[in-house]
C-alpha cells in the first residue's frame, strides 16, 4: 500500500463522515429539536411532522445511515485494495 | 394455568437455556475471558450489544418515561440511538483495527503513557460502578415484583445468577447468553405491544398504529393531546423543557453511548474491520425495534389509562387498578369525597411515594396519609407500571403477562453482566496484567479476573440491597461521565494524529473533574456537607443530565490546546495512527 494511496483513502473516508454526520445532524437536532414547532405545524398521518422526526423518524434515519455507510466503505476497501480477504 | 405458575415456568426455560450456554462456552484463556476468542459472527455481536445495551430501564421504564412526559421523552429516544451512527462511524472500525482488549488499553498505548492508562482505568470504572448499581437495583425490583420475593432476595439471586455465567465463561459466555436474552427481550416486548395496537387502532405494527386512527375515525394522538389540554396537562406531543436543555441532554446522551466502555469493548470481540462496522448496524437495528416501539407503548398506555379511569367511579374500576393498587404503584385519594376518580394535572401527594395506612376507605380504595390538598388531582400512577400493566389492561393471556416477566429479566441479566465483566477487565488486565505485575502468567491472570468478577458483583449487591439516596439520580449521569471523559480522548487518538499525552492526559482530567463538580452541586449533593443547589443556579440554564455535552466540549478544547504547546506524539505512534486508519490487516486482536 502505498502513502499517497492512503492519504486518498483517509481524505473520501472523511468527505464520507461528514455527509452522513451532517444528515444525522439534521434529522434529530434540527428537525427533531430546533425546528420541532415549524415542522409540528406540517403533518404526516396521524403524527405531527416534528413530533414524528423525534419520536421516530430520525431512529429509522440513523439504521439507514450507518448500512449506508457499511456499503460504502467497503467499496472504497476494495477499490483502494485495502479489503481484508 | 395462573400467571404465577406460567411466570415459574417461563423464567425456569430462559434461565436452563442461559446456564446451559454458560456451561458451553466456558473460557479457557484470557482472550475468550476479555473478548470472546475474538470470532463472534456480526449477526451475534449485533444482538449481543443490543440485549448489553438495553437493560432494565430501557425494557419496564421507558415507556413509561415517554408515557407521562410526551415529547421530552424524546431525548432517550434520540439519545439512546443517535449515539450507535457515532459509534459506527468514528469509533468502531479503529478501535477494531488497533486490536487490544479494552479502552484503557487504546488510551495508553496510543497516548504512550501509562498514567493516561491509568486515568483511563479511573474513568472507566467510575462509569461502570454508577451504571452498575442501578441495574442490580433493576433486578432485585424485577424479580420481587415477579416471583413475589422481598427485593434484597431478588438481588441476591440475581447476583448468583450473573456470577455463574460471568464467572465461567467471561466475555464469551457473556456474548451468547446475551444472544439468546435479547430474543427472548424482543419477543416479549413486541407481543403485547402488537395485541394492543391491533385492539386501539386495527394496525398490527405498533410504530404505524400510533400514527392511526381509533374506532371513531379520530387519531390517536390528537385524541390523546385533546385529553391532555382537557384535564391541564401539557399537550402530549409539545414539550415543556427549554429547547437548549432538550439539546444538550440528547448529545450528551448520543455521546455518551458512544463512549460506555462496555459498549465498544463489543466491537473487539468480532474477527474483521468490516464486521465491526457491519455489528454496528446491526445492533442499531435490533435495539431500534425496541425504541421505536416504546414510543407508540406510551401513547397506547397513556390514552388507555386517562380514558379508563378519569371521572370513573371507584367501584367500576377494572380488576387490574385494584391489582396494582394493592402493590402500591396506583394509589387513590378521594379527595372530593365524589366517589369518582379525578385524574388532572399536579401532583396528588405530598413527597414522591403514597405512604399507605393499613385501612380501606368508604369505596373499598387503600388509604393513604400524604395526599396533597393542594391540587385536585386524586391518582397517583407509577410510571413503571405502563410495560407491566399494559398486558392486563388490554386483557391478554396469562402467559404473556409471564412472558414479560422473562423479558424483564434477560433485560436487566445481559446489562449487569456485560458491566461486571468490564470492571473486572479493568482490574485484571489494565491495572494488574498492564501495570503492576507485567510477568503475571496467562493462567493466574485468568485467575485475577474471575477473582475480580466475584468482588465486583458482590459490591454492586449491596449496592442493589442498600442503595444509596443519589443511585437513581446518578446513572442517567454515567452518560455525562463518559462523554467528558472517553469520547474525546478516543477520538482526537483517531482523527488528530499530533494529538499527545499531555493533551489527552489533560483533557480528560479536566472533563470528568468538571463533570463530577457539576453532578455533585447541582444533582446530588454531598452528604452532609452540601445539598444540591436550585436549577436557577445552573450554568447557561443547562441541567446535570445536559451538562456532559459541555464538560465534552470543555475536555476537546483543553485537549487541543495543550497538545498544540507541547511536543508532538513520537514517530511510532504516528505510525500507528496511520495504521489504524486502514481497514486491512487488522489480524485477530494482540495479546502480548
Amino acid at each position: 500500500m502505498s502513502n499517497k494511496n492512503a492519504k486518498e483513502y483517509w481524505s473520501k473516508n472523511l468527505r464520507y463522515l461528514s455527509i452522513l454526520l451532517s444528515i444525522w445532524f439534521v434529522v434529530s437536532y434540527v428537525c427533531g429539536i430546533l425546528l420541532v414547532d415549524q415542522l409540528n405545524t406540517f403533518r404526516l398521518g396521524g403524527f405531527k411532522l416534528g413530533f414524528w422526526f423525534a419520536q421516530q423518524g430520525s431512529i429509522y434515519v440513523f439504521v439507514v445511515l450507518i448500512f449506508v455507510y457499511v456499503n460504502w466503505m467497503n467499496k472504497l476497501d476494495k477499490e483502494y485494495g485495502f479489503d481484508e480477504e | 394455568m395462573s400467571v404465577q405458575t406460567w411466570t415459574w415456568i417461563l423464567v425456569g426455560i430462559t434461565f436452563s437455556l442461559y446456564f446451559g450456554i454458560a456451561i458451553w462456552a466456558r473460557a479457557g484463556s484470557t482472550k475468550e475471558f476479555y473478548i470472546a476468542g475474538g470470532g463472534v459472527s456480526p449477526l451475534a455481536n449485533g444482538m449481543a450489544t443490543a440485549a448489553d445495551w438495553m437493560s432494565a430501564a430501557s425494557f419496564i421504564s421507558m415507556a413509561g418515561i415517554i408515557s407521562f412526559s410526551g415529547y421530552d421523552g424524546s431525548v432517550y429516544l434520540m439519545g439512546w440511538t443517535g449515539g450507535y451512527v457515532l459509534l459506527a462511524l468514528l469509533l468502531a472500525p479503529y478501535l477494531r483495527k488497533f486490536g487490544k482488549f479494552t479502552v484503557p488499553d487504546f488510551i495508553g498505548d496510543r497516548y504512550y503513557s501509562n498514567t493516561a492508562r491509568t486515568v483511563a482505568v479511573f474513568c472507566a470504572l467510575i462509569v461502570s460502578f454508577t451504571y452498575v448499581a442501578g441495574q442490580m437495583r433493576g433486578v432485585g425490583i424485577v424479580f420481587s415484583q415477579f416471583l413475589q420475593v422481598q427485593i434484597h432476595w431478588g438481588v441476591i439471586i440475581g447476583m448468583c445468577v450473573v456470577l455463574f455465567f460471568a464467572f465461567l465463561g467471561g466475555m464469551k459466555g457473556i456474548t451468547y447468553t446475551q444472544v439468546a436474552q435479547y430474543c427472548v427481550l424482543i419477543f416479549a416486548f413486541m407481543v403485547p405491544a402488537i395485541f394492543i395496537s391491533i385492539k386501539m387502532t386495527g394496525n398490527p405494527i405498533p410504530q404505524l398504529g400510533m400514527g392511526d386512527t381509533l374506532e371513531n375515525g379520530n387519531y390517536l394522538l390528537d385524541t390523546l393531546d385533546e385529553l391532555h389540554t382537557k384535564l391541564g396537562f401539557n399537550e402530549y406531543t409539545t414539550g415543556s423543557k427549554s429547547k437548549w436543555d432538550v439539546f444538550a441532554i440528547t448529545c450528551a446522551l448520543m455521546v455518551g453511548t458512544a463512549g460506555l466502555p462496555h459498549v465498544i469493548v463489543r466491537f473487539f470481540t468480532v474477527a474483521k474491520v468490516r464486521d465491526a462496522r457491519k455489528s454496528a448496524g446491526l445492533a442499531l437495528l435490533f435495539i431500534a425495534i425496541l425504541y421505536t416501539t416504546a414510543p407508540a407503548i406510551a401513547v397506547f398506555s397513556r390514552t388507555n389509562l386517562i380514558e379508563t379511569v378519569s371521572e370513573k367511579s371507584y367501584s367500576e374500576i377494572p380488576e387490574w387498578f385494584t391489582n396494582w393498587e394493592d402493590t402500591g404503584l396506583i394509589a387513590w385519594a378521594d379527595k372530593n369525597n365524589d366517589g369518582k376518580i379525578q385524574y388532572i394535572a399536579g401532583s396528588a401527594l405530598e413527597g414522591k411515594k403514597p405512604i399507605f395506612t393499613n385501612e380501606r376507605g368508604s369505596h373499598g380504595q387503600r388509604m393513604i396519609e400524604n395526599a396533597s390538598m393542594k391540587t385536585a388531582n386524586e391518582l397517583y400512577v407509577d410510571r413503571d407500571i405502563m410495560v407491566l400493566a399494559n398486558p392486563e389492561i388490554a386483557n391478554l393471556p396469562n402467559w404473556i403477562i409471564a412472558l414479560v416477566a422473562a423479558g424483564g429479566l434477560a433485560a436487566a441479566l445481559s446489562t449487569a453482566a456485560g458491566l461486571l465483566l468490564v470492571i473486572s477487565t479493568s482490574v485484571s488486565r489494565d491495572l494488574v496484567k498492564m501495570q503492576l505485575r507485567p510477568n503475571i502468567s496467562e493462567k493466574s491472570e485468568l485467575r485475577v479476573a474471575r477473582g475480580s468478577i466475584v468482588v465486583a458483583v458482590l459490591i454492586a449487591g449491596i449496592f442493589g440491597i442498600y442503595p444509596p439516596g443519589f443511585v437513581a439520580a446518578v446513572v442517567a449521569l454515567a452518560f455525562g461521565l463518559a462523554a467528558a471523559s472517553f469520547f474525546p480522548a478516543i477520538i482526537l487518538g483517531i482523527f488528530d494524529k499530533r494529538m499527545n499525552r499531555e493533551g489527552a492526559i489533560a483533557g480528560m482530567v479536566v472533563g470528568i473533574t468538571l463533570m463530577l463538580f457539576y453532578m455533585i452541586r447541582y444533582k446530588t449533593g454531598l452528604i452532609g456537607v452540601m445539598d444540591p443547589q436550585p436549577s436557577s443556579e445552573w450554568w447557561f440554564g443547562t441541567s446535570p443530565e445536559g451538562f456532559g455535552t459541555i464538560a465534552m466540549v470543555v475536555n476537546f478544547m483543553v485537549s487541543i490546546v495543550v497538545s498544540r504547546m507541547t511536543p508532538a506524539p513520537p514517530k511510532e505512534v504516528q505510525e500507528i495512527v496511520e495504521n489504524i486508519r486502514i481497514p486491512s490487516g487488522a489480524g485477530e486482536a494482540i495479546d502480548h
